[in-house]
Formats: C-alpha cells, sequence, structure tokens
C-alpha cells in the first residue's frame, strides 16, 4: 500500500489545521453561512436531513487495517457507531457535530486519510477495480495508476473549480469491475502490439439525470504520457464545459454536443503543446518516481500455500453454509493457493454499505491476520479481501460468522446497491434503503436466490443516481410523483465492460407495489430462461423489453401507457423546476432545497 | 379528524449539531415541532423568515415547510421528506427523535 510521505502528511495535516480555524471562525460568527459552506464541503462536510455528514476518501477504496479500525474508532466516538460505505468507495459519517469535525480529521490524518476532494466541482476520490493486485484476468495493477492520479489531482489549483464535479476510474482487467464507462474519464490498461503498456482513455461516461456510456477519445495512450494527456482533457473540460447550467456542466454533456471529434482534436492539441513546452514536457512522470509508487504496490510475500487441502475439502463436504458461501463470495486468485474474498454488506435487512464499529474491527481483525492487512471497499457496497489464502477460508468463514458478516450473496439477487436515499440525503427524492430491505427480505431464501442466479439490483433515490440504477440489471429510481414516492423501474442496464444503460420500462411503482413488481420479473424471467445458467440479463437480451414490460404491467399486456415510452424511447428526465411548478400547489419549501447543491 | 391544510411552520438546521429545529415562540428554536410559532399568512411567513435568517448564529438554512393541525391542535408535516426530517431515518427507528421520545407525529409511514 501507499504511506504517507512527508509532503502528504504536511499537505493533510495543514488542511485539517486551516479547517479547524474556519470552523472556529463559523462559530464566532466570523464568517457567514455562504462563506463557511463551500469551505466545509471542500473537506467533504455536508448538511444532511438530520445532520452532519462526513464523507472520507479511501483513494481507490485500498485500506489497512489499521485505517479500518481508525474509522471504528470515529463512527464510535464522535458518530453513531456505524459509517456507511459507498459506490464511491468511500465512507460516510451520518451524525457527525461540527465542532467535532476538526478531531475527526485529526484521526484520520493519524492514518493517512482525510475527506478533502470528496465534494465540489473538483476532481474527486479516484476509484479503482477492488480486485486490484489480486484478480486473475488483470494486465496490470491498477493502483499506481490510481495513486499518481491521487498525488496529481489533490489540491491540484488548476482543477479547483471545475464546471462540475469530475470522477476518474481505472481498471487493469479486461473485464470491468470499475464501471469504466459511466465515468467522466475511464482508464482501462492494456498493451499495444508491441507488447507496451498504456491505456486505452475512455470519455465522457455518467449516469445522473443523463446518462452516457463513456466513448474512447484514445485507443492506446503509453503510460507516461498519463499526466500530459488527462492534463490536456481536464483543461479542454475546464474552458469550454459549461458553467451557465449545473445539469449540463459535466464533460458528457460537452463531449456530446461539441462532438467527439472536436473535442479529441482539442486535446490533442494541447498534449502536444504541453509535450513541447521549452523547458520540456513538465508534466513526464519520472522514471524514478513512477518506480517508488510501484514498489508501495508490489505484491505481498505470497508463500507456497496448498491450492487444496484435506481441511478444506472437508468443511466444504460437511458444511452446506461453508458451501455456499465460497460459492458466492470466494473469487479464483491470480497466485494459486489464494483466493480473493468479498464480504457482504448486504446483511438480509440491513441497509446495503452499512457497518457497524464492531463490524469494522472484525474487518480490521481478519484482515491483518489473513489478508496480509489488506482491504478493499467495492463500489458494490462490498468489503474485499484480497489475499486470502484458500486453506484459511474455514477460519475466515468462521470469524465473519462471528462477527455477523458471513452473508452468501454476493452478486445475487439480494446484494443490492442503493444510495442513502431521503433517510439520509438532502438531495434525495424519495427513499432507497427501505426498498433494498423489503427486496432482500422477499427473496431472503437462499434456494430461491440460488435459482434465480447473478443479478444486479441497483437503486437510487434520485436522478444524480448514486445508487448507478442506470447500469443495474434492474434499476429501481425513486421520485416524488404528486407528493408520494414512486419508483420507476429500468431494465437492462450493465456495469461491466460491456456498459449498457438501462431501458425506461414503464410508469413508476408506489412504495409497496416495488417488490411485488420485482416478483413478477422474477417469475417472467425462470418462465423465459432457456437453462438455468442464463441470467437474468441474457435472457434480456435475448428478448428485449416485451416480455417482462407484459410481466410488470400485467393489465397492459406490456403496454405501458401514455407518456410511458412503450417504444422503449426514454421520457424526458424530470427537470426539477417542472417538478416543482406542477405540484407547486402542494410544495414546499424543502422541495426546493433538493436542488440546492 | 380533520385537518387544517396550507399552515407553515419554519425549519432549519441548529449549526453546531445540524439538528432539525422549529422557530418557536419568542424567537427561540425548539427541537419539537409542536411548539414550532405557526404561518397562517403571507406576512407571517415574510415576518419569520426575516427573523430566521437573522439567526445564523445558531441555524443553518432555514424555509417554510407546510404542516397540517388536527382537531386537538397537534401538527404533523405534510411532506414525508417534512416527516422523515423530524422522526429519523425510517429504517432506524432507533436513530433520530424517535429513538429520544420527541417526535411528535401521529404516523410514523411515510
Amino acid at each position: 500500500m501507499y504511506r504517507y510521505d512527508e509532503f502528504d502528511d504536511r499537505f493533510v495535516r495543514e488542511r485539517v489545521a486551516s479547517f479547524r480555524s474556519q470552523v472556529e471562525r463559523r462559530l464566532s460568527g466570523a464568517l457567514t453561512e455562504d462563506e463557511f459552506k463551500p469551505l466545509r464541503l471542500q473537506n467533504g462536510l455536508y448538511l444532511q436531513l438530520h445532520a452532519y455528514m462526513l464523507r472520507v476518501a479511501i483513494p481507490y477504496g485500498t485500506l489497512d487495517a489499521p485505517q479500518m479500525r481508525q474509522l471504528a474508532m470515529i463512527a464510535e466516538r464522535w458518530d453513531k457507531g456505524y459509517g456507511h460505505f459507498t459506490t464511491r468507495q468511500n465512507i460516510q459519517f451520518n451524525w457527525p457535530t461540527l465542532q467535532d469535525v476538526p478531531a475527526i480529521l485529526d484521526a484520520l490524518a493519524d492514518v493517512g486519510m482525510h475527506a478533502i476532494q470528496t465534494s465540489g466541482n473538483c476532481i474527486r476520490n479516484v476509484t479503482a477495480d477492488h480486485f486490484a493486485g489480486a484478480a486473475a484476468d488483470e494486465i496490470e495493477d491498477p493502483r499506481p495508476t490510481a495513486e499518481i492520479l491521487r498525488q496529481w489531482s489533490g489540491g491540484h489549483p488548476e482543477f479547483a473549480f471545475l464546471p462540475r464535479k469530475f470522477k476518474i476510474a481505472v481498471t487493469g482487467s479486461p473485464n470491468d469491475r470499475a464501471v469504466t464507462k459511466a465515468h467522466d474519464i475511464g482508464l482501462r490498461m492494456l498493451r499495444n502490439a508491441a507488447g507496451e503498456p498504456g491505456y486505452e482513455v475512455i470519455v465522457g461516461g455518467g449516469l445522473g439525470r443523463t446518462p452516457m456510456i463513456g466513448k474512447v477519445i484514445r485507443e492506446f495512450l503509453p503510460k507516461n504520457d498519463l499526466l500530459a494527456y488527462l492534463e490536456s482533457v481536464l483543461r479542454v473540460y475546464n474552458l469550454h464545459g459549461r458553467r451557465d447550467n449545473k445539469y449540463k456542466a459535466r464533460i458528457k454533456i460537452l463531449v456530446h454536443e461539441s462532438k467527439l471529434e472536436n473535442i479529441r482534436a482539442e486535446v490533442e492539441a494541447e498534449f502536444e503543446r504541453l509535450m513541447a513546452e521549452e523547458a520540456g514536457p513538465t508534466h513526464a512522470l519520472s522514471a524514478k518516481e513512477v518506480a517508488r509508487i510501484e514498489a508501495c504496490f508490489a505484491p505481498p510475500a505470497f508463500d507456497d500455500a496448498p491450492d487444496r487441502a484435506l481441511d478444506l475439502d472437508a468443511a466444504l463436504a460437511a458444511d452446506t453454509d461453508f458451501r455456499a458461501w465460497v460459492k458466492t463470495n470466494v473469487t479464483g486468485h491470480r497466485q494459486s493457493g489464494y483466493r480473493i474474498v468479498t464480504v457482504s454488506l448486504k446483511l438480509i435487512g440491513e441497509a446495503p454499505g452499512d457497518a457497524s464499529a464492531d463490524q469494522m474491527r472484525a474487518l480490521a481483525d481478519i484482515a491483518e491476520r489473513y489478508s496480509v492487512n489488506e482491504l478493499r471497499v467495492s463500489h458494490e457496497q462490498n468489503i474485499v479481501l484480497p489475499h486470502v489464502r484458500a486453506v484459511d477460508l474455514p477460519e475466515v468463514f468462521a470469524c465473519l460468522q462471528q462477527a455477523g458478516l458471513a452473508t452468501a450473496n454476493i452478486g445475487q439477487i439480494t446484494d443490492i446497491i442503493a444510495c442513502p436515499g431521503m433517510d439520509y440525503c438532502a438531495l434525495a427524492t424519495a427513499r432507497s434503503i427501505p426498498v433494498a430491505q423489503d427486496i432482500a427480505n422477499h427473496f431472503s431464501s437462499p434456494a430461491q436466490a440460488a435459482e434465480i442466479g447473478k443479478l444486479q439490483i441497483k437503486i437510487s433515490g434520485c436522478i444524480n443516481a448514486c445508487g448507478h440504477h442506470h447500469v443495474g440489471h434492474i434499476g429501481i429510481l425513486g421520485l416524488e410523483k404528486a407528493g408520494i414516492e414512486s419508483y420507476q423501474i429500468t431494465l437492462g442496464g450493465d456495469a461491466t465492460e460491456t456498459t449498457a444503460i438501462g431501458e425506461y420500462a414503464g410508469p413508476g411503482f408506489a412504495y409497496d407495489d416495488v417488490v411485488p413488481a420485482i416478483q413478477r420479473l422474477m417469475d417472467a424471467y425462470l418462465a423465459l430462461r432457456a437453462n438455468p445458467d442464463e441470467i437474468f440479463l441474457q435472457v434480456y437480451r435475448r428478448l428485449g423489453a416485451a416480455p417482462f414490460k407484459a410481466a410488470l404491467y400485467p393489465a397492459s399486456n406490456g403496454s405501458t401507457g401514455s407518456g410511458s415510452g412503450g417504444s422503449g424511447k426514454r421520457p424526458p428526465e424530470p427537470k426539477p423546476h417542472l417538478i416543482a411548478s406542477a405540484q407547486a400547489h402542494q410544495a414546499t419549501q424543502a422541495q426546493f432545497v433538493f436542488y440546492h447543491f | 379528524m380533520s385537518k387544517t391544510p396550507a399552515l407553515q411552520v419554519v425549519t432549519a438546521n441548529d449549526l453546531l449539531s445540524g439538528d432539525v429545529v422549529f422557530l418557536s415562540s419568542g424567537g427561540c428554536w425548539r427541537r419539537e415541532l409542536q411548539h414550532a410559532t405557526l404561518v397562517r399568512t403571507a406576512g407571517d411567513a415574510a415576518f419569520l423568515m426575516a427573523q430566521a435568517e437573522q439567526h445564523e448564529a445558531y441555524v443553518v438554512g432555514p424555509y417554510l415547510a407546510e404542516v397540517m393541525q388536527d382537531d386537538a391542535g397537534r401538527l404533523e408535516p405534510v411532506h414525508y421528506r417534512e416527516r422523515i426530517r423530524t422522526l429519523g431515518p425510517s429504517n432506524r427507528p432507533d436513530l433520530g427523535r424517535q429513538a429520544e421520545g420527541l417526535a411528535e407525529v401521529t404516523h410514523v409511514s411515510v
């Protein structure tokens, strides 16, 4: 893992001291809220429905046992005993008080962590494949690239006030587990015909109110040119990105409206200019610095652990719970004798992504003892133990059982992504966590979940799509309709290398009708699949939307009514000002603050 | 139970804790909705919002929220967002006002 050097530590400490002073000035009245708000947001501090929320960056989702223990300590000492792991591989604390936040930031700095650039129109925490350095299909470990980008983007003065936030994801595997095509920039590590390492650069992807799949702007970028090229992309975006309309300010809109070839030409021109600077290409990566960072991510000293052992075989034969868990939560590793364990934070009936302080400490202990001190946060809101010896799996399972973390459901219908939704979030238009809980409770039978097989349900509580609903096999979007919650369903989304935006299925469902609708979709899927191995998404792609729409809307035999887009055409995205206007007779001022950020 | 619509209260978040508070008589901010000063007219709204905006040392983001009043005079938020704000997360009855016995709305479902 990367360890803070003297510069990192000083930078973070100075920011904490600066924020402590800003809090003091806010409390003394020297700063108004208008003056203070951008300062707190730059330090990851939001004001949500019930309390402040502190979003802590976990660079590319990687942390060690002491860091996880520190998060547990923070949860217990300054919050309400739990944290929420997010779809951006971060953690959020939902209940800190303002005056405690500087102390929390100090505690984070003690373990090489911070909350900087987890909000605001800047380059956000860089995300990466949560199986990095362990995946059997990996071409190259994406973490050194992500760390280089962290150092480049952290406090970058030119990109502190972009037109809108900017998200970068990196994968080193052809099987994309980092949703790279749904990011402002996605980097896919590959090798060219000569075997040289580099990146495919994808730009202009994103979810939110205008979902778009990223486009390839550079088919092959040599590794050494990474910063100069990304600097060029950001400069073009910073110059041309719209600042007059926040809903059209992301780079995806710029690429869409200006056309990829024009953006590419501008980026390449800026890139050439940067590389030809008289003082030399100032953005070229020095081999020494790259080697220093790569050394931080050198593979651990794997031992010659056997791939199988009598004890493991006996446990698999004797313990059906263990066998089921291995089947769903354990993935092959690049190193013989090792496995990747995904710990589900989708306990049936619990909030997706939430972990108690005790559970965080248990995860830290298990990582320290069985996974060379490493943990990862996945964008799917689970925790990964990347390097577990196969022979240790029974013990790891037993430890997880003791901590209440042995749910065997990774990749199944109950492994649901859900944003915090209206139970916490000031932007939300509907709840999402209880919807996830209801679906998980309904499909809680392991046999039923196994029968359904691989299925990704993703739930967002507003059109900002933090729950990635657009790329769920089944996406659920919570909106407000005439003063009540209404849930739109999308079908056929895909978050992998075959990225697809889900198709709008039809009119929304009332809260209580969501679970029955999902049940009807499952009934249809099970009846339609060609064989037990054909997953929901494959059936959807083979047969199209019609049979599933018929299942969702049986009374209309699949016809989804006026304005529903029965042809599959996406309806106009709900515009907040239109919602407010149409419902002005009953709108409270609260509705308008949904869109203030 | 008849309820009178179109009543409002001024609500905000406490500067220190972020907790939900309501503007009450005497210009005090209280955590209990039942103590909120009712806004019945546009004049009330303008006066109380102007008062609230002077309280930047105590609260953040004051705004008007619709409430209903039942025959017994008890106040209840109209919008489900405000109900959740008043109670706490609907999935965690152990957190927020609902956990402290301060939730005073009559319906907990949203």
